[in-house]
């Protein structure tokens, strides 16, 4: 028996009006998985988080939360899934304790106050615990966002852009902490626009455009996606080696560009430069990024 | 039902946090009508015979003031965290259907009944409290607060915009309690009037209210209860329907 996915998406189909959100999309996630889902604006990253948490209604396909399918089974799917929000909402007729003690309640959770201080501990929100939410600064909010997807300790965890707004020290602790509860087994699913918090975090990553997947493979494999490596060089002579001289772009500031994709290439050129005589002071290796794949998958989908 | 007493909390709390706005406001609106119509129309007016005007007007504005603020209570609660979007703080839990419906209600019936004894209180200065049939009392303000909070649902689901709501209280809300007796009884207005306020419900709900205050009234009470109740039902069906199709609230 297959061990059941943390979260199935099958064939999901949105549209509204004119736009195609999502157009057949399946994805299978397993618990445990710390998962990417990157696109640019307007992919449908959204669009598919609120479709597992029953926000939005699909026009045709599947999805389910730990097994539970989120129209059949809702009470269920809603109960395993903490979902923080990409618009950064708050209700203003409260503090950010009574916020965190009543979204807990509706999970009928009544006495979890050692949690919530957890929470508010991990999220640097206990010095704010008395102050009413319209108070809190905009970084300060989304961190109740996020406080409020974890009251009632979900297994699956969607973050959708939950660092947009906070600064660094803080995205730091907060990352810490998510990676720590998908440490504990909880899955997590992130979208987010810093690339490298991606490449950083996720096992695996998929990339959504015009609503439909483009990629999905584990981070590492996408990373040697392409293999265009790139070195920047300084050397103390004007002429090279002849057979280097179309192979060597001068940039701007007189540094030389070599592109290459095998190692055995950049090993050739050193040897020669040496051979010639010619000293290197100075050289920096460019390593591809999951920004320089997630730009190439784009613009060739 | 796990989530439902956190929801209800959240309601109370919320217009509980706002009090003055809520229930002080409405009293003192309640209290210059009082003034006002009792002072004109005290000496020339006699609805039921040995009852004053002013003993006549109490049950009125105690009952008016329910109805507006139960409607109040569950509509403006809806739009805000609809405008505010943090109404995906309750669309988010396994909140049942059932459970979004009795919170808000729930809410609304007990800021409803929390003015109308503030109303009620005030007027005790101005006409001797009587109250020969407490029974009736409770039950029509029970039903009324239900039927007006559920009503307050369904225009906070429907509404996109506070003018929206606005229109929806001033062209609904506003006139079907004002053409249902508060000020007169409907026994003064022309007949062809006379026989259209037999087709609005709320004029129901303030007669058979009134009946237990001053022990007359224009139409049977068990009527009125008839009335009111079946518009409950039909009401809260109607609102439970909205809700578990998720119109508007779930794309
Ligand atoms: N409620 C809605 N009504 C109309 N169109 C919508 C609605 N929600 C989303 N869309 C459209 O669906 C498409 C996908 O939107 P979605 O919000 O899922 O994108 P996204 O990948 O989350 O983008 P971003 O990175 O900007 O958050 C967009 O073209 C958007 O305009
Ligand atoms: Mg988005």
């Amino acid at each position: 028996m297959n061990p059941v996915s943390a979260i199935r998406v099958s064939g999901l189909m949105k549209r509204f009006r004119a736009t195609q959100a999502l157009d057949g999309v399946s994805l299978d996630i397993r618990p445990g998985e710390f998962f990417g889902l990157l696109g640019p604006n307007g992919a449908g990253k959204t669009t598919l988080i609120s479709i597992l948490a029953g926000l939005t209604r699909a026009d045709a396909g599947t999805a389910s939360v730990m097994g539970h399918d989120v129209v059949r089974d809702y009470r269920a799917a809603r109960r395993a899934l903490g979902v923080v929000p990409q618009e950064l909402v708050y209700d203003p007729f409260f503090n950010v304790r009574e916020t965190l003690a009543i979204q807990s309640g509706y999970y009928g959770l009544r006495h979890n106050d050692d949690w919530i201080d957890e929470v508010m501990h991990h999220l640097a929100l206990a010095p704010h615990a008395d102050k009413n939410t319209q108070s809190l600064s905009g970084g300060m909010k989304r961190r109740l966002l996020v406080a409020q997807a974890l009251v009632h300790k979900p297994p699956v965890i969607v973050l959708d852009e939950p660092t947009a707004g906070v600064d660094v020290e803080l995205r730091r602790s907060l990352w810490d902490f998510i990676a720590g509860l998908n440490r504990e087994g909880h899955t997590i699913l992130l979208t987010t626009h810093y690339l490298e918090e991606a490449e950083a975090l996720c096992g695996r990553i998929a990339m959504l455009k015009h609503g439909r997947i483009v990629a999905c493979d584990t981070t590492r494999r996408l990373l040697q996606h392409t293999n265009e490596h790139c070195a920047q060089l300084r050397v103390d002579a004007e002429a090279l080696p002849a057979p280097w001289q179309a192979r060597l772009q001068r940039d701007a500031d007189g540094s030389l560009r070599f592109d290459f994709s095998d190692y055995a290439e950049l090993e050739n050129l050193l040897a020669d430069l040496r051979g010639a005589g010619v000293r290197i002071t100075e050289l920096h290796l460019h390593e591809p990024d999951l920004e320089d794949v997630f730009t190439d998958i784009m613009q060739r989908a | 039902m796990s989530g439902f007493p956190a929801l209800f909390y959240k309601e109370m709390l919320r217009f509980w946090k706002v009090v003055v706005q809520t229930v002080v406001a409405p009293v003192v609106t309640a209290l210059l009508y009082l003034l006002i119509f009792s002072h004109v129309l005290e000496e020339h007016v006699e609805v039921f015979p040995g009852v004053s005007y002013t003993a006549f007007l109490v049950p009125g504005l105690v009952m008016m003031s329910m109805l507006q603020n139960a409607f109040s209570n569950s509509s403006s609660s809806l739009i805000q965290s609809k405008m505010q979007g943090n109404i995906v703080f309750v669309l988010l839990p396994p909140l049942s259907y059932l459970e979004f419906f009795l919170a808000y209600l729930g809410a609304a019936v007990i800021r409803g009944l929390v003015v109308g004894l503030g109303v009620w209180a005030v007027t005790l200065w101005f006409a001797p409290p009587q109250m020969p049939h407490p029974g009736w009392l409770l039950a029509f303000s029970l039903l009324s607060c239900g039927i007006l909070g559920a009503v307050g649902i369904i225009a906070g689901i429907w509404a996109e915009k506070y003018d929206q709501l606005a229109a929806f209280q001033n062209f609904l809300i506003l006139p079907l309690t004002f053409l249902s007796g508060v000020f007169y009884s409907i026994h003064s207005l022309p007949p062809f009037w006379q026989a259209v306020s037999h087709f609005n419900p709320v004029f129901y709900l303030i007669d058979g209210f009134r009946y237990a205050f001053v022990g007359q009234s224009d139409a049977d009470p068990w009527l009125g209860l008839l009335v009111g109740g079946a518009c409950f039902v039909a009401i809260s069906a109607f609102t439970l329907a909205l809700l578990k199709s998720g119109y508007k609230l779930r794309h």
